[in-house]
């Protein structure tokens, strides 16, 4: 029963070992613990796009207008940076922070309080959000030496060992999970996407629970902006160009049923170091990384059909899970 | 007796949308006047025969897909794996007119791997009962990455020379090739969904998929026709857009699938599936043709002319909405 429960989990951690197995027995460095690390490092804006990402699939929605969010926050702090040096950066990556959650709320208004179908509200924002980068930046770029020290610093900064970018990574994982299995909004998420009319009933706003999910996916994209343009120190117009697309496909081979209702964080995690590690060790093994979207194309399709088989028993296997959580005691 | 059941089952899902929808080919008619008349006043050298012309490419390509898509959107489903499949199909042609195969040749392995491609997003879809949104999602960088890894960072050229005319034949005067198959598509697509029992089951399909099922609608199959449909315009626009480029690189047409959808949805197609039709499709076509030529004119960057498209995404269908609120 539990491995029924896990079978997700447990797959993709086998995979994700398998992977390194397999990359460490043509270049053992790769699993040095400090290439690990920078693996992680790697993967994090991934991940945090990733988590925003998931919790507005679990309410039957999507985001597409995520990357176009991130490099618009991105160019805002790089600009505000290069005219005024003296803003500390706590500052900055608060203003990032808002400014992702308001264009996520644009999006989370017009899908409740307009009834616009989500994919076409982000596929309308993602490119008008890009637009306006073209249009405040008048196409330039902003450069390594335009930047304050302290801006580009901070990412890179390590604390115990780890460098801040990972750190937020771990932070924005931890708070969506506590969010997600501990707050009633978290219960709404599952509640809205499982079954909308339901959700209703037991009095759950769905168009107001979708718009608080995507405004979370908005602030952490705004984050990731803030951390994307510091860490390679260059803003453009096309930063993170189709990154939309790997955030979706972290999410699925996470085991997020497009569906909504279904799907943990744990899972999100796994999927965001699958896509991590694969582009991590494609240049290890030779091979060309123009590899990377052909893998991650099948990646998505081979995940979402393992996904829709495991719905199929998905009634009982909810029976059991409470019946579990009852005898074991155990959260559910 | 008939016209009491209508009245008492409703066989659309909002009838005030649908009484809107009947004036939506007018109002986008409308539309495309006043932004011709604008363009006109605005550039000197928007009427004239050669630069109209000219600017037809801008939307031929795009609406034949836009076609096949409208039906797929009517039926529920979408493909977000168009743009994709060009960039297969045109480096298919690339590879094979490397290899120094003739015009006839490319042309069926066009449309043989757009068919090809339709075929895997379709037996995805109806055999494995997956989303479409997701499959294609996942289709669309499957297909565009086997391109780059055929291609890398390189280009195909070598395309004969008689496989010009696809892109840049003229059938007479400023009558383009392009211009003319657009049209026939157009005349085709609109008998398919209009005038015949296939075109009745899509509309079926969208509104009730399984009451189209217990009426005898073979739902799997008609959507795997869908699927295929969209592949094969997919080849055939890949086949202008070579021919008019004169060369494949895996980049070719990045993009297009959201210029895709906002020409379906603005030409009065619900993405909720179940209604819209193939005239206001073409004219959505006219509309966003003429809007991008007139913003080139004026020298307004490809990049802030999205900025319009993305609006006018939403805008058509926040505004009726917003119209409708503010009525009631």
């Amino acid at each position: 029963m539990k491995r029924l429960l896990t079978s997700r989990e447990t797959m993709l951690s086998g995979a994700i070992l398998l992977l390194l197995a397999l990359t460490a027995s043509r270049f053992p460095g790769f699993i040095a613990p400090a290439n690990l690390v920078a693996v992680f490092t790697d993967t994090s804006p991934l991940l945090i796009l990733a988590l925003g990402q998931t919790v507005v699939i679990l309410t039957r929605c999507i985001d597409l207008s995520v990357a176009a969010n991130l490099a618009l926050s991105g160019m805002v702090c790089a600009m505000l940076n290069a005219a005024m040096p003296g803003i500390p950066v706590a500052l900055i990556l608060a203003l990032a922070v808002l400014l992702g959650a308001v264009m996520g709320a644009i999006n989370g208004a017009l899908v409740w309080k307009l009834a616009i179908p989500p994919i076409v509200v982000t596929l309308g924002t993602m490119t008008i959000y890009r637009g306006i980068i073209f249009l405040i930046s008048d196409g330039a770029w902003v450069n390594a030496h335009e930047m304050s020290a302290a801006f580009t610093g901070l990412p890179r900064a390590r604390i115990l060992g780890l460098p801040v970018l990972a750190w937020f990574g771990i932070a924005s994982a931890l708070l969506i999970w506590l969010m997600v299995t501990r707050t009633p909004l978290g219960r709404a998420f599952y509640a809205v996407g499982g079954n909308p009319h339901a959700a209703v009933y037991t009095g759950i706003d769905v168009g107001r629970t979708q718009f608080w999910a995507f405004t979370i996916s908005g602030a952490l994209a705004g984050l990731a902006g803030y951390l994307w343009v510091a860490r390679y120190s260059v803003a453009y117009v096309d930063i993170a160009g189709g990154f939309e697309l790997e955030v979706v496909a972290a999410c699925v081979i996470g085991g997020i049923s497009i569906a909504g209702g279904a799907g943990t964080i744990l899972g999100t995690i796994l999927g965001a170091l699958f896509l991590g590690i694969i582009k991590n060790a494609l240049p290890v093994v030779d091979v060309s990384p123009f590899w990377q979207m052909a893998i991650s194309g099948a990646a998505i399709i081979i995940a979402v059909t393992l996904n829709t088989r495991s719905a199929r028993a998905k009634g009982r296997i909810i029976l059991r899970r409470a019946q579990a959580a009852q005898t074991e005691g155990a959260p559910a | 007796m008939s016209d009491m059941t209508a009245r008492h089952l409703p066989d659309r899902l909002q009838s005030p949308a649908a009484r809107l929808l009947q004036s939506w080919e007018l109002l986008l008619l409308g539309l495309a006047i006043a932004i011709f008349i604008a363009n006109s006043l605005a550039s000197p050298y928007f009427l004239n025969a050669w630069n109209l012309s000219d600017a037809t490419f801008n939307f031929t390509e795009k609406a034949m897909i836009a076609f096949a898509m409208a039906l797929l959107i009517i039926a529920g489903e979408i493909d977000l794996s168009v743009a994709a499949i060009i960039a297969l199909v045109s480096t298919a042609m690339g590879a094979a007119a490397a290899a120094g195969a003739g015009t006839p040749l490319l042309v069926l392995i066009g449309l043989g791997t757009g068919l090809a491609c339709g075929a895997f997003n379709g037996l995805l879809v109806t055999r494995l009962g997956l989303p479409s949104i997701v499959v294609t999602i996942g289709t669309m960088s499957l297909f565009r990455g086997v391109s780059f890894i055929i291609l890398g960072d390189g280009a195909y050229r070598s395309y004969p020379p008689e496989f010009a005319y696809f892109g840049q034949g003229y059938v007479g005067w400023v009558i383009s090739f392009e211009f003319v198959l657009f049209g026939l598509c157009a005349l085709a697509y609109y008998v398919l969904l209009h005038r015949t029992n296939f075109g009745r089951s899509v509309f079926a399909i969208g509104n009730n998929a399984t009451a189209a099922q217990f009426s005898g609608i073979r739902v799997g199959r008609v959507k795997f026709m869908l699927f295929l449909l969209t592949g094969l315009m997919s080849g055939v626009a890949a086949i202008c857009l070579t021919s008019r480029l004169g060369s494949t690189r895996p980049s070719i047409a990045s993009g297009w699938e959201l210029e895709v959808v906002t020409m379906v949805v603005l030409g009065g197609v619900s993405i909720l599936g179940g209604s819209g039709s193939i005239p206001g499709v073409v004219i959505a076509a006219f509309v966003m043709g003429l809007v991008t030529f007139g913003l080139g004119l004026l020298n307004v960057p490809g990049i802030v002319m999205s900025i319009f498209i993305g609006l006018m995404l939403i805008s058509v269908i926040a505004v009726p909405r917003l119209w409708r609120m503010w009525r009631g």
